[in-house]
């Protein structure tokens, strides 16, 4: 399967050239671009790790772009994103974010039942990787 | 003595008997509002023979404290005060009949925090008052002090968006057709199928409530299966809006508490509850962590008509301050009423911080809203992917876009809807961002994007040339500066 989080899931992945096109996209609007990795990708999992403090002062979509291929290099099995911050009042929130690596195989969710009272039922959602390896170690190279 | 002035000797101005509503001190020209005054415009159609003027003191004092006739127990009140005042009278241009009265109104006329008891006087009697032929509410200003009396959206577009971790698009979403006879099984299949193919949200209609051929309690448990199936299906998180819509507030929290214990993420209501059911949906959804959606069920039965009524900017911003997430509010290029620049207007006022007047879009008022959160709007009703570059170009991010046809009436089925309507989405807002213009290349965009993705070429091939172009109804009449009366 394959996850559809962010932006621009349903299209094929960007190329670094469709990426840097974006960034530029966020710096002429201001907002501060920051990397975030994760091997977790349950829905509900907000935070993913930080690849360092959104990059308030780097104003220079190349610079980003180092620092995306520093992320790769080192979590380059993993999933990816950029998120872009708008710090303007009353907006102070993501802007933009859409993944920009993810693992070669992307195993997906299963779902977890749970039968209680009624025809009603408690679902989880669980992700195989997770489910298979401790952190890691859940996405082949 | 003139009927047209104002009458100050009070023994003469409470004496029993009838006067004008200007002799009783309802017309003010030199009138200056207060910051912390209601303002409200009327369209005011005074009867052949009434003098515009005393229309308008007439709409202020039976809006506000008048009757029919003098009473001397005004004298025990402090009755200039709680008097509104008309201020100002500008003819509509281009209709000779008609007028654009200002009225002013006392903050302690108000009850804090109360959309039953403002609309009570703005929209009560005087809508049926004789003299006016017709009378429409086109804008209202409510002052800092009383908008920080509503708690307005329990979520608001901010945490909506980071709840459902979805940034930088429009969200996208569809209503399950047929609305009506589906049994809840057959219904929470076509749930499943439209999110699992790419939208966001999928919605109940406004007549969905427990009807014979579908319990509500079957209708929240197949949806959920279907929302959870699609969720994780996705790795995204996904919604449907359920209508718990019902004959008593007992019910209608019956059936929202039932929506949570599911672990749905939002709820719906129908405009026709009316405004006290609203606000207290509001409530619960904010004690809750739900997002309330609001279908506007009923609303062009007083809005779609310039000449009485009252304006869907007006029922925008108090929907605003009773508190919903959602709201239906037009599309422009779609199936319902709605001019482009009206439409716009409604925007504003749902996702602004602060309004600047703005006569091109219809607010006739400044309005902050003083970081009160705000409302997500709902383009709904007769859209397709071949119009996305029109619709992303019109709203922006920050708007629902529902294609129920659009994506449920797709030749290749359900699923394959929904992945061209987010295909499309996706393909125009990378192209925006790369500083595409949208108008002009939004066509070949979506070719492009055809070309590789099949259940889009589909749509373009099924849909890309319908449009709705019929003339609108409620146009803006008011200019940038109008001249004074």
């Amino acid at each position: 399967m394959r996850i559809t989080q962010g932006a621009f899931s349903f299209l094929p992945d960007l190329t670094d050239d469709e990426i840097r096109a974006q960034l530029e996209y966020c710096l002429d609007n201001k907002w501060a671009v920051a990397i975030e990795y994760t091997d977790d990708p349950h829905p509900r999992n907000t935070f993913w790790e930080m690849w360092g403090a959104p990059m308030f002062d780097l104003h220079d979509a190349a610079g980003i772009m180092g620092e995306l291929k520093e992320c790769r290099a080192e979590h380059g099995t993993e999933y990816i994103r950029v998120n872009a911050f708008d710090s303007t009042f009353g907006v102070e929130t993501i802007v933009l974010s859409f993944i920009v690596n993810r693992p070669a195989a992307e195993p997906g969710f299963r779902i977890d039942r749970t039968e209680t009272a009624g025809r009603t039922q408690r679902y989880s959602i669980v992700s195989y990787a997770v489910d298979r390896q401790p952190t890691g170690e859940r996405y082949d190279a | 003595m003139s009927d047209a002035t104002p009458i100050s000797d009070p023994s003469e101005r409470y004496r029993a008997g009838v006067l004008k509503y200007v002799q009783m001190g309802y017309w003010d020209p030199d009138y200056e509002p207060k910051d912390t005054d209601v303002l409200a415009v009327f369209r005011v159609t005074p009867q052949e023979g009434v003098d515009p003027i005393e229309a308008a003191a007439a709409v202020a004092g039976e809006s506000s404290t008048a009757t029919w006739t003098v009473v001397w127990t005004d004298r025990l009140t402090a009755s200039d005060r709680y008097r509104a005042k008309a201020y100002r009278l500008d003819p509509v241009p281009g209709r000779d009949d008609q007028y654009f009265a200002y009225i002013a109104y006392d903050i302690e006329l108000f009850e804090p925090g109360s959309i039953a008891n403002m609309t009570a006087s703005i929209i009560g009697n005087v809508f049926g008052f004789k003299p006016v032929k017709a009378l429409r509410l086109e804008d209202m200003r409510i002052p800092k002090a009383l908008v920080t009396t509503f708690d307005g959206p329990p979520t608001g577009i901010i945490v909506e968006r980071e709840r459902l971790d979805k940034f930088g698009r429009p969200l996208l979403g569809a209503t399950i057709k047929p609305k009506l006879g589906l049994s809840g099984k057959n219904y929470g299949r076509v749930v499943y199928e439209a999110l699992r193919g790419g939208l966001d949200f999928t919605k109940d209609d406004e007549n969905i409530n427990s009807q014979s051929f579908q319990h509500w309690r079957d209708r929240f448990l197949y949806c959920m299966e279907g929302v959870n199936r699609a969720q994780a299906a996705s790795g995204e998180v996904k919604g449907h809006y359920l209508n718990i819509t019902a004959a008593t507030m007992e019910e209608m929290y019956e059936r929202a508490e039932f929506a949570k214990e599911l672990g749905s993420n939002i709820v719906m209501i129908d405009l026709v509850i009316g405004w006290t059911a609203i606000q207290s949906m509001s409530k619960w959804a904010s004690k809750n962590d739900m997002l309330l959606h609001m279908h506007r069920a009923g609303h062009s039965t007083y809005t779609r008509q310039k000449d009485h009524g009252v304006s869907f900017r007006v029922i925008c911003k108090w929907l605003r301050l009773a508190g919903v997430d959602h709201l239906h509010a037009g599309t422009v290029v779609g199936k319902l009423e709605g001019d482009k620049n009206s439409v716009l207007g409604f925007y504003d006022v749902l996702r602004e911080s602060h309004n600047d007047q703005n006569m091109e879009h219809g607010l006739f008022f400044e309005q902050d809203w003083v970081g009160l959160r705000k409302t997500l709007p709902v383009a709904s009703g007769g859209i397709h992917a071949g119009q996305m570059h029109q619709l992303l170009d019109l709203f922006g991010d920050d708007v629902v876009l529902q294609f129920g046809g659009g994506t449920i009436g797709h030749p290749e089925g359900v699923a394959a809807g929904a992945t061209a309507n987010r295909v499309a989405l996706e393909a125009m807002v990378k192209a925006r961002n790369e500083g595409k213009d949208l108008l002009a290349e939004g066509p070949t965009i979506l070719k492009n994007a055809a070309q590789w993705c099949k259940p889009l070429r589909a749509a373009l091939d099924t849909w890309g040339e319908v449009s709705f172009d019929y003339a609108s109804t409620d146009t803006l009449d008011a200019v940038p500066t109008p001249t004074s009366y």
